[in-house]
C-alpha cells in the first residue's frame, strides 16, 4: 500500500513538471530557442509571489492572479527587448543569451532577497488530505496542483487548435518566414508564445514554492526536471508532456520510497532509459517538423 | 494606372549581388511575367517585392506608396501576397487551416473558403487532411488559395510549375483568368517561356540580375527571346 501511495503522490506532482515542460517546449517549438533561464524564471515567479503575498496579504494561490499576468508581461518584454535580437544568427546566440539571463536572475534574486531559502505558506490546504482507503490518502494541495495543471494544458490545447491566434502560432512554428507572407507578425507571435510560456512557468513556480522551500540559485535544478519531462514525453505534444511529467513524478515517488537519497536519481534514471531506447520521446509527433 | 513600380533596385543574396538596378512596372489589372534562366534573380525580385529580401538601393512603390521599408507582414496588409517558390504550405496544419491562416490580415474582399474551394475543388475534398500529405500539385493549389485568402491586389507567383507534371500545371494556369477577373493583378515568375507568353500581357526577361528585354508577347519574336534568355 505504501507503494501505491508513492506512485499516487508522484503522479500528482507530475502536473507541475508538465507545466514547466510546456513552457520549455512551447518556446522551443515556436522560436527554436532552448531557454536555459526557464528554471530561474520559475524561481523568480516564486519570489515574486513572496513579495505579492507580503504586500497584499493574499494567500499564495490567490496571488497567482497577480503573479501570472506579471510574468506574462515580463515574457512579452523579454522576447521583444532581448531575445528577438539574438535570433536569426544560428542556434548559439539565443542559448548564450538565456544562459546569461539565468545568471542575471540568480544574482538579482540574491541581492534583493538574500541567500535565505523561502517558502510560500498556503495555510491549511497544505496539510488537508482526502482519505481514499485506510492506508491511502491524497493531499488536497497535490490534487489541486494536478487539476490546475491539466486545466491549463487543456486550455492551451484549445487555444492552439481552435482559435485564429493558435493557428497563427502553429503556422509560425512550422515556418516563420512563410507566416509573415500571411500577414502574421512573427515577432509578435514570438512575444505571445514567451508570454504564455512564462504564464505556465509562474503557476508551476508558485505551486512548487508551496510544496518545497526554495532559494535564489535553485533554478537550474528545476530546469533539469523540465527538460526531462519534455524528453520523456516527446517534443511537440502537450499530452506527451503531461504524461512525461507524470512519469517523472512517479519515478521520483518510487525513488523516495526506497530512501531519501533516491527520488532525484530515480527520475534521472528513467530519463536516461528513455534517452537510450526511445530518444524521440514516448509520444513524439510522428512527422518531423521543418526547421 | 501603375500598381507596382520597381525603380533601380539592387539586392544582394549573401555577398552576391542578385539584382542590378532593376526597374519594372506592373499596371493594375494586367498579368506580367518575368522569365529568365536559373539563377537570373527572378525569385530574388519577387522576394524583394514581398519584403523577404531587402533592397539595398532603389525604390518599390505600390499603389503610389513607398513600401520598400515595410516588413513583409505589413505589405500583406496593403494587398501584396507572395506564393513562394516550393509552395511552403504549413505541414502541421490541415488544408482548411492553411487557408484560414491566409486570411490572418483580415483584409476584406471576395475570396473566402467557398470561393477558393470553388476555384480548386480538390481543396474542398481534402479540407480536413494534413497539408503535409498532399501531392505537389495539390500543395501548389493550396499555396495559391492561401494567398488569395489575403485578398491580394497584387499576387506574386513564384515558379508555379516547378517540379509538376505539365497536365497539373495547365490546370493551375487555367485558374489565372478567374483570379484576374476577381480583381488581382498578377506578377509571375516562370522558367517555361511558352507558358509565360501565353498567360501574360507583358514580359520582362532577366539575365544575371539585369532586365535585358521587356515587351508585349505579340511584339516579341521567339528567336529574340531565346537569344536574350541564354545571353547569347
Amino acid at each position: 500500500m505504501e507503494w501505491v501511495n508513492a506512485v499516487l503522490q508522484g503522479a500528482l506532482l507530475g502536473g507541475v513538471y508538465a507545466l514547466l515542460a510546456t513552457g520549455l517546449s512551447l518556446v522551443f517549438g515556436v522560436m527554436r530557442i532552448v531557454n536555459l533561464a526557464q528554471g530561474d524564471l520559475t524561481i523568480l515567479a516564486a519570489f515574486v509571489a513572496v513579495s505579492v503575498v507580503q504586500l497584499t496579504g493574499l494567500g499564495p494561490i490567490e496571488a497567482l492572479a497577480l503573479v501570472v499576468p506579471l510574468m506574462m508581461g515580463l515574457g512579452y518584454v523579454l522576447q521583444r527587448g532581448l531575445l528577438d535580437h539574438s535570433l536569426g544568427r544560428g542556434v548559439l546566440p539565443p542559448v548564450l543569451v538565456t544562459f546569461g539571463l539565468a545568471i542575471v536572475i540568480q544574482n538579482l534574486l540574491l541581492s534583493i532577497y538574500t541567500a535565505d531559502t523561502r517558502g510560500l505558506n498556503a495555510g491549511a490546504i497544505e496539510t488537508d488530505s482526502i482519505r481514499l482507503s485506510p492506508e491511502i490518502a491524497i493531499g488536497v494541495l497535490p490534487l489541486l496542483t494536478l487539476i490546475v495543471a491539466v486545466a491549463i494544458l487543456v486550455g492551451l490545447q484549445l487555444l492552439l487548435s481552435r482559435t485564429g491566434l493558435g493557428r497563427a502560432l502553429r503556422a509560425t512554428s512550422d515556418d516563420a518566414q512563410t507566416a509573415t507572407l500571411m500577414g502574421i507578425d512573427d515577432r509578435r507571435m514570438f512575444a505571445i508564445a514567451m508570454a504564455i510560456a512564462l504564464g505556465t512557468v509562474a503557476v508551476a513556480g508558485v505551486f512548487l514554492g508551496i510544496r518545497t522551500s526554495f532559494g535564489p540559485v535553485d533554478g537550474p535544478a528545476r530546469l533539469i526536471f523540465a527538460f526531462e519531462a519534455v524528453i520523456i514525453g516527446g517534443l511537440g505534444s502537450l499530452w506527451g508532456t503531461l504524461i512525461g511529467g507524470i512519469m517523472l513524478g512517479v519515478a521520483q515517488g518510487i525513488g523516495n520510497q526506497l530512501g531519501p537519497a533516491y527520488p532525484v536519481l530515480a527520475g534521472h534514471l528513467l530519463f536516461l532509459l528513455v534517452l537510450a531506447f526511445r530518444p524521440q520521446g514516448l509520444f513524439a509527433r510522428r512527422q518531423e517538423r521543418q526547421s | 494606372m501603375t500598381l507596382l513600380a520597381v525603380e533601380q533596385v539592387s539586392s544582394y543574396y549573401g555577398d552576391l549581388q542578385a539584382l542590378h538596378q532593376v526597374s519594372i512596372e506592373v499596371p493594375e489589372g494586367e498579368t506580367v511575367a518575368i522569365i529568365g534562366a536559373n539563377g537570373a534573380g527572378k525569385s530574388t525580385l519577387l522576394g524583394m517585392i514581398a519584403g523577404l529580401v531587402r533592397a539595398r538601393s532603389g525604390a518599390v512603390t505600390f499603389d503610389g506608396r513607398r513600401i520598400d521599408n515595410l516588413a513583409s507582414h505589413e505589405r500583406v496588409r496593403l494587398g501584396v501576397s507572395l506564393v513562394p517558390e516550393g509552395r511552403r504550405v504549413f505541414p502541421s496544419l490541415t488544408v482548411e487551416e492553411n487557408l484560414l491562416v491566409g486570411s490572418h490580415s483580415k483584409r476584406r474582399g471576395t475570396w473566402d473558403l467557398e470561393a477558393v474551394t470553388e476555384l480548386f475543388p480538390i481543396l474542398g475534398q481534402l479540407a480536413r487532411r494534413s497539408a503535409a500529405v498532399l501531392s505537389g500539385g495539390e500543395q501548389q493549389a493550396l499555396a495559391i488559395g492561401r494567398a488569395l485568402m489575403a485578398q491580394p491586389r497584387l499576387l506574386l507567383l513564384d515558379e508555379v510549375s516547378l517540379g509538376l507534371a505539365p497536365v497539373v500545371v495547365s490546370q493551375l494556369y487555367r485558374a489565372l483568368p478567374r483570379i484576374s477577373e476577381a480583381g488581382a493583378t498578377v506578377l509571375l515568375v516562370e522558367q517555361n517561356i511558352d507558358r509565360a507568353l501565353a498567360a501574360s500581357d507583358r514580359v520582362y526577361c532577366l539575365l544575371k540580375g539585369r532586365i535585358v528585354l521587356a515587351g508585349r508577347p505579340q511584339d516579341l519574336t521567339r528567336q529574340h527571346i531565346t537569344s536574350v534568355y541564354f545571353g547569347i
